[in-house]
């Protein structure tokens, strides 16, 4: 659509700005105060310059925590995708059971993230848990609070529990929105099943696919709270995520500057990725337009 | 025979979401003994004990109310800023409209963990902290851009000329607005608000953080109570099956908007 020229916009969007600048650009602000500064409390602060950088680029602990959280994105969108997508075109398409589907695929995004923890705490137990009680019957020496496989394991299930099915609707949205002369075509061309998913129903959920892929990626980088609830960043340190060693920096230790400083860092990364996203996002809308 | 294939999937994949639901469910119902003594499939002493505990302790049910509270002002909130934003964006391009819009995404992917800290201190020093309105603005961080994000795709797609004729026909501004825009995008009004709803209702981080008493939300009073009192499992799974429900209630209300909102919107 050809939009007007028109700086008076800038009048409708200041409510915007104005809430959001209180609440991002200020404490921003903070952080980037702490992460050049030194300070014992009272309100002193001692110049710094880059220290913390420099600590916090070294640290293995650093690396340790963001080779894990690469880890983890890499493997939850390597499940989650395709099985959205698997999930989406599996479902009815309309009536009762659409309803169904719909409600039961979305009940897991609207538990809070720490009863999701919960859920899966009281799940895997093998003294309580469902899970855990009969993976010990079967023989399996299962137990996440030992066993940083387990641990992992657990973390990634519950990962997909929780989030597949934003992936599945979404996919299902985009394929709510191809007509059927589409499929009708396809029919008479003969068009295998494979042909029909790879040139009409793939294209056409591009859109909503990269979306989907965006949100699970920012999603899961910051992942704190279901890891936390669950494993506690254990055993050792196995499922310490970026958040979660933040965290643990910050208010824990109290070490504001190297957590300032590694916060600005992990803003950057992700801003950096979300950035590529957005571009290629944007790109695609405009061929769509032509 | 490939509809029957597929029911056998959608059937396996529900399974595999409620089983764990089911088990929480079913541990509200068991007694702590009977939770740590033995292991039954089913509640074999049934009680409501657990959910007696929670609706007539106030420290228990005023989590539900507080988190009620902010999570609808923060909805409120979030859309009344971002429907004129939105409609901004999709009508006009005006001076550094794509970076703003970028640099409002941005705030969308800010890792919580990085603002906890901040945001502590500056509701602190403004007076704000344990108070409602702290979790609703704060929460604002990431429901705003995304209310704009999602509104913003809906707008598209009504048509320009309908702004024209309405201007035509001697319609203000903000009466167009009010009486013949927003009835036009209700459904992505609807999709946003769920959108808003859902993720201010679920983070715990930050509305741990900016609270200790007055406003504290349901999900933090279940971790420190589970810290306090040892285990007490059966209360625990209730607390955690009433902050399913009025999840489970708003998606039965939304469910025919939310594929149709979908499509027509961006996310």
């Amino acid at each position: 659509m050809d939009k007007t020229q028109n700086n008076k916009a800038w009048f409708l969007v200041l409510p915007v700005l104005v809430v959001v600048a209180f609440s991002a650009i200020l404490p921003l602000m903070t952080v980037v105060n702490y992460a050049v500064n030194d300070t014992f409390g009272n309100n002193e602060f001692f110049w710094q310059g880059l220290v913390w950088f420099e600590e916090m680029v070294t640290s293995s602990r650093l690396h340790e925590a963001l080779g894990r959280q690469i880890l983890f994105s890499a493997i939850i969108l390597a499940i989650e995708v395709p099985l959205g997508i698997y999930i989406a075109l599996n479902m009815p398409k309309k009536g009762f059971w659409a309803s169904v589907c719909l409600v039961l695929m979305a009940l897991p995004l609207l538990i809070p993230f720490n009863v999701v923890g919960t859920i899966w705490q009281i799940f895997g137990r093998v003294d309580i848990g469902l899970l855990g009680h009969y993976l010990a019957e079967l023989g399996f020496d299962y137990n996440y609070v030992s066993d940083p496989i387990d641990a992992w394991i657990t973390v990634i299930v519950m990962d997909v529990w929780h989030w597949t099915s934003l992936v599945a609707l979404l996919c299902y949205a985009g394929l709510q929105s191809i007509p059927n002369a589409y499929y009708q075509a396809a029919r008479v061309d003969q068009a295998s099943r494979w042909a029909v998913f790879r040139y009409i129903e793939l294209p056409k959920m591009a859109g909503v696919l990269l979306i989907a892929v965006l949100l699970r990626f920012m999603d899961s980088f910051m992942i704190y709270t279901e890891p936390f609830v669950v494993t506690g960043g254990g055993p050792g340190n196995s499922t310490t995520f970026l958040s979660i060693d933040l965290v643990k920096m910050a208010i824990g230790q109290f070490d504001l500057g190297p957590a300032a400083a590694f916060s600005i860092m992990y803003f950057l990364v992700i801003l950096l990725v979300s950035w590529v996203f957005y571009t290629v996002m944007t790109n695609l809308d405009k061929e769509e337009g032509k | 025979m490939r509809l029957r294939g597929s029911a056998f999937v959608m059937t396996l994949y529900l399974l595999f979401l409620l089983v764990p639901i089911y088990w929480l469910v079913n541990m509200s119902f068991k007694t702590n003994t009977e939770i740590t003594s033995t292991f039954t499939l089913f509640p074999a002493n049934f009680t409501i004990q657990n959910y007696v505990t929670i609706l007539t302790d106030p420290s228990w049910y005023m989590g539900y109310v507080n988190s009620i509270i902010y999570v609808t002002m923060n909805v409120v909130i979030s859309l009344t800023v971002a429907l004129p934003a939105a409609y901004a964006f999709s009508r006009y391009s005006f001076m550094g409209d794509k970076h703003l819009f970028f640099w409002l995404l941005t705030n969308r992917m800010a890792p919580p963990a990085v603002f906890a800290l901040p945001f502590f201190q500056l509701y602190s020093s403004v007076g704000l902290f344990d108070t409602h309105i702290a979790v609703a603005l704060a929460h604002c961080l990431f429901n705003v851009p995304l209310a704009v994000w999602i509104l913003e795709g809906f707008m598209r797609g009504v048509p320009k000329e309908i702004d024209e004729t309405a201007y035509i026909d001697g319609y203000s501004f903000p009466k167009f607005f009010v009486k013949i825009f927003m009835p036009l995008i209700a459904s992505g009004i609807g999709v946003a608000a769920f959108f808003c709803f859902m993720f201010s209702w679920v983070e715990l981080l930050l509305s741990r953080t900016l609270t200790s008493v007055n406003a504290k939300p349901i999900a933090a009073t279940m971790t420190r109570t589970v810290s306090a009192s040892g285990m007490d499992w059966g209360v625990l799974a209730a607390a955690g099956v009433l902050t399913i429900i009025p999840g489970a209630l708003v998606i039965y209300f939304v469910r025919n908007y939310i594929a149709k909102g979908f499509a027509l919107g961006r996310v």
